[in-house]
């Protein structure tokens, strides 16, 4: 069994008494283990399906498991904890809480975790030595660069040992050599064993990938191998 | 998640508006103010006046002429000639009221007392001896005068320290003559200093024979109190039925519903004004909860604000597996907190203008005021507070809650 399976997968919105049909059946399959990128330009329904993937919204047709099960198997709160123990989310805006430490947002899943209190610092310490910031635990987030911010975004998705991480757009509001080196991390991740999937809209940062699924106009326009993948250049200090 | 650990992510939520926390909690910290002033200020009040009333004697009962006023219209009952010379004699005799320790009556009435070229407008008391007893007062010059004064309406006067100092400065008092209603009063003695007692403040008194003040100084033949004491404090119920039973005798009256009179222990007297004090209390606290009201909807507005400006959190939290119980526990501790805090800050602001009031009622108008902070005060103060938390912080709270994460992460 695939870690994710999507078939046919449909999703609308509705304004006004009219439809908007963003996603107009979707199908793929990831095996665990593998380093997706979903790529698109934007308006194509790639952040829609991400954040179906991500159990963050529902669709409104066609059928999404992920580890075998539906959204409907869940109730609101076991979906919290399916979040919360399964998938990892980095974001283009890295959505860190700016005047807490790195230490702290790295813990905020834990806080929602039934990983018991005196694990926190541990892990996290270890996600965050796993993105090369241990020397930065104690700083702010405000006060990191934009490569640092999205680094601490990887290791706050990595505390909780998660089947996959889902990266939406990470190099988004980075500088080339930042980004790479967030690619890299992520490249890492995939080789040590962790389930990702990558949004982009940029052919170069998809090439990081294993395998390019193209969205446009909500259906998968193709699906392919990367034959010529990016090198990932071991490891950043 | 924990409870500690929803506490501690609260407290961090507050504690990173400080400034906008702190203004937003000033309607709640207005209102417990007022609320914890005007309780403790009318505990305070109530202490003052029950002492007062203590002040006269546990033993003590009071036969008022008139009917016992029912309410404001009946005020005018209240006038009444109805004691005379002969209930006296009546409530003196052992057979009539067996438990009675002593009586005394009582005229009195203000009138100015002349000195030479001196005039100070007086309350005058017409009594027995007993007055020192019964209001525990005491000569510091002279003496009282006696019984043969009483019987014979003698002349004499017994004046306050407060009349003595207007009328005769440093001077002495004792043997000079003061006219009263164009009688003259020999003064055989000062009173020592003393204040209020029981409403009645005798540093500005003079004190004469009930005898003399009926006849020469109000020209009247009934008594305007008596003043009984029983003799054991456990007899003040039988006494008082002996003497209703003994004044209807008197005065032919069958029908209680009748009475021309009627008596007032001490305990009668501090219950009514108990309930005169707490209604008081009531109405202006209940004042002070509208002041609650408005400051809770200014806590609610705040916390919308709030939720709003932190759509990104709250999605962020969800998105990292918060559920909407986490969010709304969130958000309403912080509400409470911050009533919470709002509360506290009352209560001790309310405390210390309450202490700040006792000392101006004690130096500066001399009332025997003690500052009390009644527990209740504190304890509805808290549950107050975080009860309004609770109620204004539920909406926004929800409101957080029912955030869809997708749709917070998208907010800018």
């Amino acid at each position: 069994m695939n870690l994710i399976a999507v078939s046919n997968l449909t999703k609308s919105y509705f304004g006004d008494d009219v439809e908007t049909p963003v996603l107009r059946g979707v199908s793929f399959e990831i095996a665990r283990g593998e380093f997706a990128a979903i790529m698109g330009p934007s308006g194509s329904g790639k952040s829609t399906l991400l954040h179906i993937l991500g159990f963050l919204d529902a669709a409104t047709g066609g059928e999404y498991r992920f580890d075998g099960k539906t959204m409907d198997d869940y109730s609101p709160d076991e979906i919290a904890r399916v979040r919360n123990e399964k998938m990892g989310f980095v974001f283009q805006a890295f959505n860190l809480l700016p005047r807490a430490t790195v230490l702290e947002n790295v813990k905020l899943p834990l806080l929602y975790s039934t990983v018991k209190e005196s694990e926190w610092n541990g892990r996290a310490m270890k996600a965050i030595e796993a993105v090369g910031l241990g020397h930065r635990a104690h700083y702010r987030a405000s006060q990191l660069s934009g490569g640092e911010k999205q680094r601490v975004a990887i290791a706050r998705a990595l505390v909780n040992d998660p089947q996959i991480i889902f990266a939406d757009e990470p190099t988004g509001n980075l500088d080339s050599k930042s980004g790479q080196q967030v690619m890299e991390i992520l490249q890492k991740l995939n080789e040590e064993g962790h389930t990702i999937i990558l949004i982009t809209h940029e052919t170069y940062t998809a090439q990081n990938a294993q395998r390019i699924i193209k969205i446009l106009d909500g259906k998968v326009e193709s699906d392919e191998v990367v034959n010529h993948r990016r090198a990932a250049n071991h490891f950043i200090k | 998640m924990t409870f500690k650990h929803s506490f501690t992510t609260a407290l961090k939520g507050v504690g990173t508006h400080k400034s906008r926390s702190a203004l937003t909690i000033l309607g709640i910290v207005i209102g417990i103010t007022s609320i914890i002033l005007i309780m403790s200020l009318g505990q305070g009040a109530q202490d003052l006046i029950l002492n007062q009333i203590q002040g006269m004697g546990s033993k003590t009962i009071v036969v008022i002429p008139g009917r016992e006023p029912k309410g404001p219209s009946d005020a005018a009952q209240v006038f009444s000639d109805s004691l005379k010379e002969r209930d006296l004699e009546a409530l003196k005799r052992k057979t009539n009221v067996p438990t009675l320790g002593a009586i005394m009556p009582l005229v009195f009435g203000g009138d100015t007392g002349i000195y030479g070229g001196e005039t100070y407008r007086l309350t005058i008391f017409g009594s027995t001896d007993l007055i020192a007893k019964i209001f525990d007062i005491a000569v510091s010059e002279g003496s009282f005068f006696t019984e043969e004064d009483v019987k014979g309406r003698a002349d004499v006067v017994v004046i306050g320290s407060k009349v003595k100092e207007e009328l005769f400065g440093s001077g002495e008092a004792l043997g000079k003559k003061i006219k009263i209603k164009n009688r003259s009063l020999r003064v055989v003695g000062v009173l020592a200093k003393k204040g209020q007692v029981s409403f009645f403040n005798f540093d500005e008194a003079a004190l004469i024979p009930y005898t003399t003040a009926q006849q020469y100084i109000f020209g009247i033949k009934y008594f305007h109190r008596f003043i009984v004491e029983a003799e054991e404090e456990a007899m003040i119920a039988q006494t008082v039925g002996d003497i209703e039973r003994t004044l209807r005798n008197e005065h032919d009256i069958t029908n209680p519903e009748k009475d021309d009179f009627f008596v007032e222990t001490q305990a009668d007297l501090a219950a009514r004004l108990s309930t005169v004090t707490d209604v008081l209390t009531l109405f202006l606290v209940s004042v002070a909860a509208i002041s609650l009201v408005v400051g809770g909807i200014g806590i609610m507005n705040i916390m919308l604000v709030s939720v709003t400006e932190r759509t990104r959190e709250i999605g962020l939290r969800k998105a990292l597996g918060a559920t909407d119980g986490n969010i709304l526990t969130q958000f309403l501790l912080e509400a409470i907190m911050l009533t919470g805090v709002g509360g506290a800050i009352g209560i001790m602001l309310g405390g210390a203008f309450s202490f700040a009031a006792s000392v101006v009622l004690t130096r500066v108008f001399e009332l025997a005021w003690v500052f009390t902070l009644p527990f209740s005060a504190v304890a509805i103060g808290v549950a107050v507070a975080t009860g309004v938390g609770l109620v204004f912080g539920i909406y926004p709270a929800r409101q957080a809650s029912r955030k869809s994460p997708m749709e917070a992460l998208r907010y800018e």
